[in-house]
């Protein structure tokens, strides 16, 4: 579904590549947990498979597709296929529940009544039933977080790209939401988490790719966490 | 669906910018004023030189019932003068000046007068005895008009020859002082138009930066994520577009039709008819500069 074909991506000439000949393959419906402190390319990663960078050397390929050999224009096609969560979550401030999930379905031109049918079961997939009129403002951080997968996933992408989802969440709530992308998963989508929450990396026991410096160090199919010192982390 | 949710995004961004929005709407209607008003110039400009300017070099005017000049001495123009003076016109002594001649009779003169007038209230009121017969005669060089005029003046049955260039040069060049100034004006606020259009956008983006963020995550088209932007300006732009044409044409009723042709109604004016004529081309224009320049602001501040 992704895949990485020695990858490296350079900023600026001087400073050290933010991903230095990264090889990797993300098969279709696989969760992978993309591991490593701050600065070691889990965010170039994602950009890059969005295709908001260029790698500098090498190809990125999603869904079988060179991303470099897509043309600007057919780039959103691309973001179609891709849902996005951040730590921050990004909701629109002054809009509901319902309207922040809707927003995805809207700017893409799907009809209103499909949007009527489709969000709804969304929320109720995200286990936000009956918070449809609720402002973002109102709702708990692990709430806010749960409509930022609802409307990541609204438009039924393929791949599900999570950039430090519980970064900001208290561990019970973090559970609540891995549950939820573990449910995403199972429906199909192929997820990759970016995080350095080593309680939930060790909970799941899926796939994790460790970067450091650019470089992919580790890559265990039911991997744990392992701390920078390189003390194991259980 | 996709129109809806367009006109809403439009809705919201012009709610939140609403004073850029007016002062966007506010330039655009002065500068399309001045652009509309040195149109309007030289639609007065073409309006007199249509009739007069290509045809009339010189004209040679026949005495008529009340004329003063001794050359009138006798009364209208007889038969026999105007014959002499037509037979003096086509001699071979004149032949190296005289380009061609034309003769216009009373009823003729009227006929042209009525076209010429036909916006004026002075039309009613004029016969065709009131108007001078004349010869029309146009000159190999226009330069050489004294000749003619020492040659025909003092001929019996002439009461004038008039060399209506120089008149209507005059004119015409004040008039097109006038249209210049105006369009001076005109681009300098269009200028004004296109940075202040420029401006409002770029804030109307930074503060929708989270809408198009989201947008662009979730693959909106370029055109989603821009339409809104550009159309805001266009919007305002053609507001002011109409605001000006109103104006010009407020303006046009009050000074030309209730003020001008009154005054001044040996002149042939434009009719406020005429400024409808400019509507379409001011909007128009209204609709491109802020659909230009908003494009080029949109890509160099909203990412896509």
């Amino acid at each position: 579904m992704i895949r990485f074909d020695s990858v490296t991506k350079t900023y600026d000439q001087k400073s050290q590549p933010a991903l230095d000949g990264v090889s990797l393959d993300v098969d279709r419906g696989e969760f992978v947990f993309l591991v490593g402190a701050s600065g070691s390319g889990k965010s170039t990663f994602i950009r890059l498979v969005l295709k908001e960078d260029q790698a500098s050397k090498g190809a990125v390929y999603v869904a079988g597709q060179n991303v470099a050999n897509i043309p600007s224009w057919r780039v959103p096609r691309l973001r179609r296929g891709i849902g996005v969560v951040f730590q921050d979550f990004r909701l629109l401030p002054n809009k509901t529940v319902f309207s922040n999930v809707a927003f995805a379905m809207q700017v893409i031109g799907r009809s209103r009544a499909v949007i009527r049918e489709t969000v709804p079961d969304v929320l109720a997939t995200v286990g936000l039933e009956g918070k449809n009129n609720r402002m973002p403002h109102e709702l708990s951080g692990g709430e806010q977080q749960r409509v930022a997968i609802a409307r990541a996933i609204v438009n039924r992408p393929g791949i599900l790209l999570a950039d430090e989802p519980t970064g900001n969440l208290d561990p019970t709530t973090s559970m609540g939401i891995m549950k939820v992308l573990d449910r995403v998963n199972q429906n199909g989508t192929t997820v990759v988490m970016a995080t350095h929450d080593d309680d939930i990396v060790n909970t799941m026991r899926k796939r994790v790719v460790e970067l450091r410096s650019g470089a992919v160090v580790r890559d265990d199919a039911q991997g744990i966490y392992i701390g920078e010192t390189g003390a194991v982390v259980e | 669906m996709r129109l809806a949710f367009i006109l809403s995004e439009i809705g919201s961004g012009i709610r939140r910018n609403l004073s850029m929005v007016t002062s966007v709407i506010l330039v655009t209607f002065i500068s399309l004023t001045f652009v509309g008003a040195a149109g309007l110039f030289q639609l007065q400009i073409n309006q007199m030189k249509g009739y007069w300017y290509d045809r009339v070099q010189v004209t040679i005017y026949l005495c008529v019932d009340n004329s003063s000049e001794t050359s009138c001495a006798t009364g209208p123009v007889s038969e026999d003068q105007r014959a002499a003076i037509q037979a003096k016109l086509e001699s071979d002594q004149f032949a190296p000046y005289v380009d061609t001649v034309s003769y216009e009779s009373q009823d003729e003169a009227l006929g042209h007068f009525r076209d010429q007038f036909a916006n004026s209230p002075i039309v009613d009121s004029v016969t065709a005895d009131q108007l001078p017969e004349s010869f029309r005669v146009s000159l190999v060089d226009a330069e050489k008009y004294e000749v003619i005029n020492e040659a025909f003046s003092s001929e019996p049955g002439v009461d004038a020859v008039s060399d209506q260039r120089d008149f209507l040069e005059a004119i015409f060049r004040y008039m097109n002082w006038a249209s210049v100034v105006a369009l001076g004006i005109a681009g300098i606020m269009t200028f004004c138009a296109i940075l202040l259009i420029a401006t409002t956008i770029r804030l109307s983006a930074f503060s929708r930066r989270r809408e198009t963020g989201i947008m662009r995550l979730v693959g909106a088209s370029k055109a989603v994520i821009q339409l809104p932007f550009v159309l805001e300006g266009v919007i305002a732009a053609v507001i002011g577009a109409v605001l000006a044409s109103a104006t010009l044409y407020g303006a046009s009723r009050f000074l030309i039709d209730g003020w001008l042709v009154n005054t001044f109604p040996q002149t042939a004016f434009i009719s406020s008819q005429q400024v409808l004529i400019l509507v379409p081309a001011l909007i128009l224009l209204g609709a491109i500069l802020a659909g230009l320049s908003s494009l080029l602001t949109l890509r160099r501040y909203v990412k896509v």
